[in-house]
């Protein structure tokens, strides 16, 4: 669905449009499997969009298409308007951030270097990439002399703030996370949710995060897209999926997860 | 093994040298020929130093000349003069006619020269020796029994006679020549030639078979027997050179004209004996020859003492080495970054360069003959072909074992496809590359002493040399630099590692 008319004034563009990364008719498969039946599906600008589902309903697929590292079947994606093609995919790469569940970081860089490699790439200033470079560390709370180490030598929790702060370099419009948590143990990973809730408001940044988690889907996001083998389930807050779920199986996932105080309670 | 009987081993049974003459008569002449006289050599004692006093000679004489000593055997050598390779080398009468002729009946001067002429060859006067086939006595049992010649053997039916296999099985060997003189003993044995002369000094044979001007003859002091009857063919010592050399450098076919006729028998037994049996170095006989005979010094270069050649075979082995690698390594990582990219394109790369990997060492220098000559270059090539495969291997799977989540995360900061290669796979898959480098580098150190046996210098030089002179030092003094340069190889690339490759990859994940 939608909604017609809510558009924001792009601050470098200076242009009004309905949504940050649409897709239309999009279809995905590999091989004989069908990884997305053809669905449209938008993304509001300044919202945290959460993407969720049991595995092989799509979801990664999804954010794959929009970061452009594969191409749909059917259909376009389009993003702030244009459609993302071979061509132009280089260029709109440099308006996302991007990070994966294992971080992905170049073992051969220290943090620092890793942060600023597309910065040094198209030759910014020293004096701008270094002030950027502290900015985002205060940002993303990482103490500054874990910028001189390797990835080696940095905990799962501090590798993922410095691949947040490597999509966050070039001041990205949109922010694509694919299980930025899932490998952590649950208190980093407390805290990261924190943090990065925090830097997602004080930004202002357009996010499309994928989780299997339905209680941080509910922590992140403003708009909750279930998936199943492909297909849009259910679209909306968590108190729509709750109250007014559109199917058993919606009611099923978000209830499967059990709650401490659950637990306890039962095994008195 | 007798030194003609070492040419056939060399020239006939050998298939990578029937293969190279077939490919030298196929693409016949045309070769582009530098502006320096090259002079070769067969792989004996004898012909190497004959071709050392005409390439002393020539180099008097003004010109830039190189001599390739001790190529191989009669067919290779004789192949590469034709085909140009080489100018000039020592050959014998006899071998021209019965070996490199056979079958077409050739029999006296006028007709071998008809022969060699039609191959664009010419051929000198003799210069002076006969090396025959010939029966050898102790001195001083023939002397104590008046045998000269060998109708003398006729009135001594109770000598035991003791020849080489080859010798004795011959048609025109042993048979052909009892018959011809009727001799009447009846103890003959055939033995290994070397232990022949032993068995001849502690008299448990009376007789044997040797080339006339054996060093030998010297040592266990043998008188020659002559052939009165002009059984055995004659083997007169010649010069052959092209006839086209003529035009292009005549002064070294003055030079090599001059030796006609001036070396004796007596002289070539004894320099023979000097570098064979008191182990002096062809070249210092050489010049030694020319001073005396003919009055001429040697050409400009000085007999090199041990440290002078261990400078100039390691400088040789450095440019082999340092050449084919660097070729390697520039083209290895753009075939490895081709293989790793392109899926079915990449692995024919790998399985091409495999494939030059399972050629032997040696045939693939031997191949490279007829296309780049011999000398320096054609063991470049076959060394650049040699080191390939690991270069390539690594930088194929140094790239393809970078975890697909890294390659995208690199794809998605929006960086082009050359950059990412440069910036991010490259480094990350540099400890491999190193790795196969490494590899190569120590192997090329290795294989390139292989380069000695087609004239190409370094340290195989003194080791083939070494074999073919039974020398041990020789050979040393080209195995063990060889060792020390591979281990020196392989710690300045430990060396290397350490310093190029980011300490980011060498720690263990946290």
């Amino acid at each position: 669905m939608i909604v017609a008319g809510l558009g924001v004034t792009h601050p470098r563009l200076g242009v009004d449009f309905p949504a940050m990364i649409e897709f239309r008719g999009v279809c995905k498969s590999y091989g004989g499997d069908v990884a997305l039946r053809p669905m449209d599906l938008h993304v509001d600008p300044s919202r945290t969009t959460v993407l969720i589902g049991p595995s092989g309903c799509g979801k990664s697929t999804i954010l794959r298409l929009m970061a452009g590292l594969v191409r749909p079947d059917c259909g376009v994606v389009l993003f702030r308007g244009f459609e993302l093609t071979p061509a132009s995919i280089m260029q709109f790469r440099r308006f996302m951030g991007y990070v994966i569940q294992e971080g992905g970081l170049f073992a051969h860089l220290t943090a620092g270097g890793n942060v600023t490699l597309m910065a040094r790439y198209l030759r910014w200033p020293r004096a701008r990439i270094e002030q950027r470079l502290r900015e985002l560390a205060d940002l993303a709370r990482l103490p500054p002399s874990m910028l001189q180490r390797y990835p080696a030598e940095l905990s799962g929790g501090q590798r993922q703030r410095v691949s947040l702060m490597r999509a966050l370099m070039l001041d990205p419009d949109l922010l694509l996370l694919d299980e930025p948590l899932g490998a952590l143990d649950p208190m980093v990973r407390h805290d990261l949710q924190e943090d990065l809730k925090r830097i997602f408001a004080e930004l202002n940044k357009t996010v499309v995060l994928v989780t299997h988690d339905i209680a941080e889907a509910a922590f992140f996001g403003d708009t909750i897209v279930l998936l199943r083998e492909g297909s849009i389930v259910q679209r909306g807050m968590l108190r729509e999926l709750l109250d007014r779920p559109a199917d058993e199986f919606v009611s099923q996932f978000v209830n499967a997860q059990r709650s401490p105080p659950e637990l306890a309670g039962r095994n008195r | 093994m007798t030194k003609r009987a070492l040419g056939q081993t060399f020239g006939r049974s050998d298939l990578a040298t029937r293969l190279f003459a077939a490919a030298v008569f196929a693409l016949a002449s045309g070769c582009s020929r530098p502006s320096r006289v090259t002079i070769g050599s067969k792989a004996f004692t004898e012909s190497a130093i004959v071709g050392e006093i005409a390439a002393q000679g020539a180099r008097s004489a003004g010109a830039d000349v190189i001599h390739h000593s001790e190529l191989g055997g009669t067919r290779l050598v004789w192949n590469a003069l034709v085909g140009g390779q080489i100018d000039a080398y020592p050959e014998y009468t006899g071998t021209i006619a019965h070996e490199i002729f056979a079958g077409q009946n050739i029999q006296s001067d006028a007709e071998i020269r008809a022969a060699l002429a039609a191959k664009g060859i010419a051929m000198t006067r003799p210069l002076g020796f006969n090396d025959n086939y010939a029966l050898g006595m102790r001195h001083d049992v023939a002397q104590r029994l008046g045998i000269r010649t060998i109708s003398d053997l006729r009135g001594h039916a109770e000598l035991r006679l003791g020849f080489s296999s080859e010798f004795l099985n011959r048609a025109d060997g042993w048979p052909a020549l009892r018959d011809t003189y009727q001799l009447p003993q009846k103890s003959v044995t055939g033995l290994q030639h070397d232990l022949a002369y032993r068995a001849l000094a502690d008299g448990s044979i009376d007789v044997t078979d040797l080339y006339s001007t054996d060093a030998e003859i010297a040592q266990f002091h043998l008188r020659v027997l002559e052939d009165d009857l002009h059984r055995f063919p004659e083997y007169q010592a010649v010069l052959l050179y092209r006839a086209d050399l003529a035009g292009r450098a005549p002064q070294v076919v003055a030079a090599i004209k001059r030796l006609e006729g001036q070396i004796t028998r007596q002289r070539m037994i004894e320099m023979n004996e000097q570098v064979k049996l008191k182990r002096v170095p062809p070249e210092q006989v050489a010049r030694q020859f020319l001073r005396e005979v003919l009055g001429v010094s040697g050409g400009a270069t000085a007999v090199h003492g041990l440290w002078q050649r261990l400078k100039t075979s390691t400088a040789e082995h450095l440019k082999l080495v340092g050449v084919s690698l660097l070729a390697a390594v520039l083209i290895g990582i753009v075939l490895g970054v081709l293989a790793a990219s392109l899926a079915r394109i990449g692995q024919g790369i790998l399985a091409f360069v495999a494939a030059i990997y399972t050629i032997p060492a040696l045939a693939l220098l031997v191949f490279m003959l007829p296309l780049l000559g011999i000398g320096w270059l054609p063991a470049v090539v076959a060394l650049f072909l040699y080191s390939l495969l690991p270069i390539v291997r690594n930088t194929h799977s140094g790239l393809r074992n970078i975890p697909a989540s890294v390659r995208e995360s690199g794809a998605v900061l929006g960086m082009p496809p050359i950059a990412r290669l440069l910036r991010i796979e490259l480094p990350l898959a540099s400890p491999a590359i190193l790795a196969g480098i490494q590899t190569a580098a120590v192997l090329d150190v290795g294989t390139a002493t292989l380069g000695g046996f087609i004239g190409a210098g370094g340290y195989g030089q003194p080791i083939f040399t070494g074999i073919t002179l039974g020398n041990l030092h020789l050979i040393l003094e080209g195995a063990i630099p060889a060792a020390l340069m591979a281990l020196a190889v392989q710690g300045a690339f430990e060396l290397l590692g350490r310093i190029a490759i980011p300490r980011g990859l060498r720690l263990k994940a946290g």
